[in-house]
């Protein structure tokens, strides 16, 4: 079991076996994404208080679910790193944060843009998702900046997986502190999308979304952690003899 | 002297030793410690002078303003807090000893919020009297802040302690610290903003001690484990 | 009691560059040990390496026959380190500096005062160390070793700064503490006249 575990861990053998994953979650993945994009934009039925506005909703709820997933990768992949010294683990970390970083900008934007006719403003301070979400995407930037602000590697690794078990001991107190925060003002208190009574044909099409889009996310996140180790590992043997190799390295 | 020879001083020995360094160090150099404090003093001054003089406004703005200045000037003093130890090899010294990292990291930020922290909460009755803040308010503010500043200055042991050694670590441990500060902030300046309105503020109180309590048992772990990280 | 100090199969990589790899050595009580090599080969990593501030690649070192992995605070309770640096604070004065240290490992029965004037800088010991010249500074860092009861003395550089009396002095204490059964690692680019039993180890 160990060895088995220590085998895909390693990273000549997973820079191998991950080529051949990616695949399997990037076509389903994007099928899906097609698909809930179709149907939430065309056949699912207009929705009587938002009329269509409510349609970012199918690019918004998976972005801001896989804002968090990906800190919680990140963090997780870091203490694993921190604990049992696994360089792969450290790997997945720094190429974690730019996709998080990424998809929480995402959902910071479709936020803002649902906003705008919702309440007649680009940013809306009361709302404590998108302070939430802000504040999460303040996280990945002061742990990317730590990351680039240290020249060795393996240092970079550990000291950033330090700040981001941190950072996530500290994200369930920041939104709880951010609800209280904007319960105690009266703002613009509109039901969001995504309650308890959704439509099914609205509903499908949002599942295959948030699906879709996780499937992508690990095909991505596979990609990144390839080219990470490829760099990581540019002065050891089985770099050098993968780029001599007749195909290259591909 | 120091226990029987022969043996590993206790913590507690070892946790007392550490606070009177940093504070003697702190009598040797008062300027680490006012500077702080005349930079929140100023902070806040700056604010009616940006605002206009009008008494309700600023009574208004002054939980807030209060906090932030406090937030800021207690970045400003984190910055130091192991960049001198780093500097002159005591730090490494200090990393060589039996003694539990721990302790002596506890020990030096318990020294940090004793030069920084307590002399804001000490200051800030006078400035919340400028700034017209009710009388009754002003204990709040003060114990606010004083559960605040303690968060604070656990926290920010973390951050100081993953940036010292590194090139523009300034910079780079306002971005690392800010955003965790985030709930302290909210829940400090919520806290006094409420008791002056007259409501009830326990909660945001509640929450600031648990805060404390929180950062108090996990983040000198954290100190300890990135200044190994930081001195390899 | 006899102590050993040994090093298994040592590998240490430094950024990029491998500063050593397969390294073996035992040490034992009486015995001294000299890393010997130009700069930056090495020899100030393989002390903190020891010491247990910088991470092995591969390998281990043993004190006592056992890994000092699994028992970091005995070692570490037994190890006294004479950095590069004095590493004490310069707004203290030698004996604050000397008192907070003696707080920090377990001590001989040598008190501070009795340490310092054998390093003949008693009469500074009201002075803030910014005040005292290199030499100076560095007889007062030499002070944690003789205030500790440490059996492995770990010394990088000891002679930087020193005059001809205080390498003398230095030379002298080094090998009184070997004579008493002490085990001593010390990195130098010079040669060291210390009549012990020694081992060397260059680094490339």
């Amino acid at each position: 079991m160990w060895t088995f575990l220590h085998k895909l861990a390693s990273p000549p053998h997973f820079f191998s076996y991950a080529k051949g994953l990616i695949p399997w979650f990037a076509w389903p993945g994007y099928a899906l994404l097609i698909y809930g994009s179709f149907a939430g934009l065309f056949l699912a039925p207009m929705d009587y208080q938002q009329k269509d506005a409510y349609r970012i909703i199918y690019l918004h709820v998976p972005a801001a679910y896989l804002s968090m997933m990906a800190y919680v990768i990140m963090a997780v992949a870091g203490g694993i790193g921190l604990i049992w010294r696994m360089k792969l683990a450290h790997a997945v970390a720094a190429s974690a944060a730019p996709i998080g970083a990424s998809f929480t900008f995402l959902a910071l934007a479709t936020g803002s843009i649902w906003g705008r006719p919702m309440w007649g403003t680009w940013w809306e301070w009361g709302d404590p998702r998108l302070m939430s979400e802000l504040i999460l995407l303040f996280l990945y930037i002061g742990y990317m900046a730590l990351r680039g602000a240290i020249d060795d590697t393996a240092k970079a690794d550990k000291a950033s997986a330090v700040l981001a078990l941190v950072g996530a001991v500290n994200i369930p107190v920041i939104h709880f502190s951010v609800e209280w925060w904007s319960s105690l003002h009266q703002g613009p208190t509109l039901v969001r999308a995504g309650g308890p009574a959704m439509d099914t044909s609205m509903l499908y099409p949002l599942l295959a979304m948030i699906l879709g889009a996780t499937l992508v996310f690990v095909s991505l996140l596979l990609r990144r952690v390839r080219s990470e180790v490829l760099q990581r590992e540019q002065r050891t043997r089985w770099v050098k003899a993968l780029v001599l190799s007749p195909k290259g390295g591909r | 002297m120091n226990g029987a020879a022969g043996q590993l001083p206790g913590l507690l020995v070892c946790l007392r030793a550490t606070l009177q360094r940093e504070l003697l160090l702190v009598l040797r150099r008062p300027g680490d410690m006012l500077n702080p404090l005349f930079f929140f003093a100023m902070v806040c001054t700056l604010f009616p002078l940006a605002m206009g003089p009008s008494e309700e406004q600023l009574a208004f703005a002054a939980p807030g303003v209060l906090w932030v200045a406090a937030l800021l000037a207690m970045l400003l003093s984190l910055n130091s807090l192991f960049l001198s130890d780093h500097a002159d090899g005591s730090l490494e010294q200090l990393l060589a000893s039996p003694q539990p990292l721990v302790v002596l990291a506890l020990g030096k930020t318990v020294a940090h919020w004793l030069t920084s922290g307590l002399p804001l909460v000490l200051l800030s009755p006078a400035l919340a009297m400028a700034f017209r803040l009710p009388a009754g308010t002003i204990w709040v503010l003060m114990s606010a802040l004083t559960l605040g500043t303690v968060s604070l200055s656990l926290l920010g042991s973390v951050g100081a302690a993953l940036t010292v050694g590194l090139h523009r670590g300034t910079a780079l441990l306002s971005l690392l610290i800010l955003p965790l500060a985030m709930p302290v902030l909210i829940f400090g300046a919520r806290t006094v903003s409420l008791s002056a309105a007259g409501d009830t503020y326990s909660m945001g109180l509640f929450a600031l001690a648990a805060y404390a309590v929180g950062a108090l048992s996990l983040a000198p772990f954290a100190t300890a484990a990135a200044l190994r990280i930081s001195n390899e | 009691m006899s102590n050993t100090l040994s090093a298994h199969k040592l590998t240490l990589v430094r950024g990029e560059r491998c500063l050593f790899k397969g390294l073996n050595f035992a040490l034992g009580s009486g015995e001294l040990l000299l890393l010997e090599g130009r700069n930056g080969s090495g020899k100030t990593s393989l002390l903190k390496a020891i010491i247990g501030l910088l991470e092995l690649e591969t390998g281990e070192f043993q004190w006592n026959g056992m890994p000092v992995r699994s028992q970091r605070q005995e070692f570490l309770s037994a190890s006294v380190w004479m950095a590069h640096r004095v590493g004490m604070k310069p707004d203290l004065t030698a004996s604050e500096n000397l008192s907070f240290e003696s707080t920090l490992r377990p001590l001989n029965n040598c008190d501070i005062e009795e340490a310092l004037e054998r390093l003949g800088v008693l009469r500074l010991k009201k002075l803030p160390l910014r005040s005292l010249s290199a030499g100076q500074q560095r007889r007062v860092g030499l002070a944690r070793m003789l205030i500790a009861r440490a059996t492995l003395w770990l010394m990088d550089e000891p002679f930087t700064n020193l005059d001809r009396e205080g390498r003398d002095l230095l030379t002298g204490i080094i090998s009184d503490h070997i004579e008493a059964g002490g085990l001593c690692v010390l990195a130098a680019h010079q040669d060291v006249a210390v009549d012990v039993p020694t081992q060397r180890i260059l680094l490339e």
